[in-house]
């Protein structure tokens, strides 16, 4: 489990968001949502040990993050960048860079470093780009080599900034639906979203952060319920329920 | 073009496992240049005999000493030489994350050269100190442009341009002092454009044991060196401490450029062609671009000098004027290869 208590940060002394207190627990998908600009990659960051909080403790299964090393921390939480040059190696390469907080000084992988690469590249559905050049894919496979990336490095907490941008809309459904499916694995996911739909539908858990504070915490539809998304995003949402399933439909504030 | 689909801009094989006859290959092109630089000169040697004369302890021997005193020393340097600077640059590209990185861009030759026009000018009598000279102001420059770029947390944009805003004081110092000291300066020209004439074993006796150790170095640190390739942020979630992996890969780059420049001078564009032409054979994994640069650098350095001995002997022309002409070509070769698609 990953908590934040009464956590402060931001970049140079300047705080962008303060008091974020909330858990993201194994086994749920959380989500980050907010308007453009509210803080999302700055917590998220924060969590991943890249800016020190101004404030407050980051606990990891109850412990502060702040006792761990730097390589300890890589051993249990991964985060994947939404900003990130593009090498030029080969899928296969790049998950097994994930393995590097799991090697020894000489820096060569054992065969369970070989046999965790091969169930990342198995899970992430990555392992027939295995032989491709990661410069040479397309949006949906390239995020799928990273998370190989990611699920190599076997962490128990997975971090990840934005990763359904740029893809089309069946590719988001695609990467949403497995983190899904690693959540149920005992996994706990923190992801930023930008699109509010596919949070409000995929994501068991959201934190809305609003005007540099936490504006709530909840189930999606609790969230909607209490009228904090509509008020987080100036709009107005509605649900929509079919048979099967509860979508939502969002319009301007001033229609 | 959208964010993730910038490219780190360096050209690997990713896709395409490096064909078996490579190192081989390239060994026996190293050890050929080594015998055309042993053998090759204004003077013909009869390899056997001069090995025999110094086995036997001959030293008057004619063959012997040109082996001894001339060949074997410049042999040695341009393998040095060669593989010091072409490491340099496969560790500074992937450092700064900019295919054009080169020693001179970090102020290495800048700092080299400046460092020793000044005792040059100072003191005209310490000539034979210009080797030290040379490389205490090639590690003061890189130094120097750490210190300027760790304020802003040493982001390699920083470094950059903290690199080419310092190597223009320093070149701007040299051509100042070349200027109103024309007299004291007038060897200078032989370090400014780099050869290896007059290069003795005692040349080498200092620079060696560092080229030995940033070698090493660059060897052990291939996968953080990789992992730097995947951009600050990942690198970090990787668990790799960024900032001084990037300190530990530039002060041993420039120990390897320092230590170099030190005996052959400022010679240009190993540092920035030889790590480019190795990684279309070896890919991007530093495990297998670090080795095949050091063994390319040093068979082109080792091809150049003998080339430079034998095109216009007895005169000799001097190495880094030749690298320049036969690199610049080449180089630009390269860029329009791979722009107009034909890669291979």
């Amino acid at each position: 489990m990953l908590t934040f208590s009464e956590i402060c940060c931001g970049y140079d002394r300047v705080p962008v968001l303060q008091d974020i207190s909330f858990s993201a627990q194994p086994g749920l998908l959380t989500g980050l949502v907010g308007i453009n600009g509210c803080g999302k990659t700055t917590l998220l960051k924060t969590a991943a040990g890249l800016i020190a909080p101004c404030g407050g403790k980051i606990l990891l299964g109850g412990q502060p993050v702040s006792g761990l090393k730097r390589k300890e921390f890589a051993q249990r939480v991964s985060y994947l960048p939404q900003n990130r040059p593009v090498p030029e190696i080969s899928v296969e390469l790049l998950a097994e860079h994930g393995r590097f907080p799991h090697l020894g000084f000489s820096r060569t992988l054992t065969d369970r470093d070989h046999a965790a690469v091969e169930r990342a590249l198995q899970l992430s559905g990555a392992d027939k780009l295995r032989q491709r050049s990661v410069s040479r894919l397309s949006g949906g496979e390239r995020q799928r080599a990273y998370l190989a990336m990611l699920l190599a490095q076997d962490t128990d907490v997975l971090l990840l900034d934005e990763p359904t941008a740029f893809l089309d809309i069946a590719q988001q459904f695609s990467l949403l639906e497995l983190l899904r499916k690693l959540a149920s694995q005992g996994k706990t996911i923190l992801v930023v979203l930008h699109e509010l739909a596919m949070a409000m539908k995929f994501c068991d858990r959201l934190a809305v952060l609003h005007d540099g504070r936490l504006a709530g915490f909840g189930p999606p539809e609790e969230l909607w319920q209490q009228g904090i998304i509509d008020r987080t995003f100036g709009i107005v949402s509605r649900r929509v329920q079919n048979e099967n399933e509860t979508g939502f439909l969002f319009s301007p504030e001033t229609h | 073009m959208n964010i993730l689909q910038r490219s780190s801009g360096r050209k690997c094989s990713a896709n395409k496992p490096m064909q078996r006859w490579f190192f081989p290959a390239l060994l026996l092109i190293f050890l050929g240049a080594c015998l055309f630089s042993l053998l090759a000169g204004s003077t013909r040697l009869n390899l056997p005999d001069a090995v025999r004369a110094a086995l036997q302890g001959n030293t008057g021997d004619p063959a012997c000493r040109i082996l001894l005193h001339v060949r074997l020393p410049r042999t040695l340097a341009s393998v040095l030489s060669g593989s010091a600077l072409a490491v340099s640059g496969v560790l500074l590209q992937a450092a700064l994350g900019n295919p054009l990185a080169a020693p001179n861009l970090i102020g290495v030759n800048a700092g080299a050269g400046f460092a020793a026009v000044l005792l040059l000018t100072a003191f005209p009598s310490l000539s034979g100190a210009v080797p030290f000279a040379a490389f205490a102001g090639a590690l003061g420059a890189s130094l120097l442009i750490f210190a300027l770029a760790a304020g802003t947390g040493a982001r390699r944009s920083t470094i950059l341009l903290a690199g080419v805003a310092v190597s223009s004081i320093l070149t701007a110092g040299i051509n100042a002092l070349k200027t109103l000291f024309p007299d004291q300066l007038f060897n200078a020209n032989t370090f400014l454009i780099g050869g290896f004439s007059g290069v003795s074993l005692r040349n080498l006796s200092p620079a060696w044991i560092l080229i030995a150790a940033g070698l090493l170095s660059a060897a052990l640190s291939a996968r953080e060196t990789d992992l730097l390739t995947l951009g600050d942020e990942t690198a970090a979630g990787l668990g790799l401490n960024v900032p001084l992996t990037r300190f530990f890969l530039l002060m041993a780059a420039s120990c390897l450029a320092g230590a170099a420049v030190s005996f052959s001078g400022l010679i240009g564009f190993v540092g920035l062609l030889v790590p480019h032409i190795a990684r279309r054979f070896t890919g991007c994994r530093h495990r297998l671009l670090i080795p095949a640069s050091a063994l390319l650098g040093a068979a082109l350095v080792l091809v150049c000098d003998t080339l430079s001995r034998v095109l216009f002997a007895p005169y000799e022309l001097p190495v880094g004027i030749l690298l320049s002409l036969l690199g610049g070509p080449f180089f630009l070769f390269l860029l329009l290869h791979k722009k107009s698609g034909r890669e291979t």
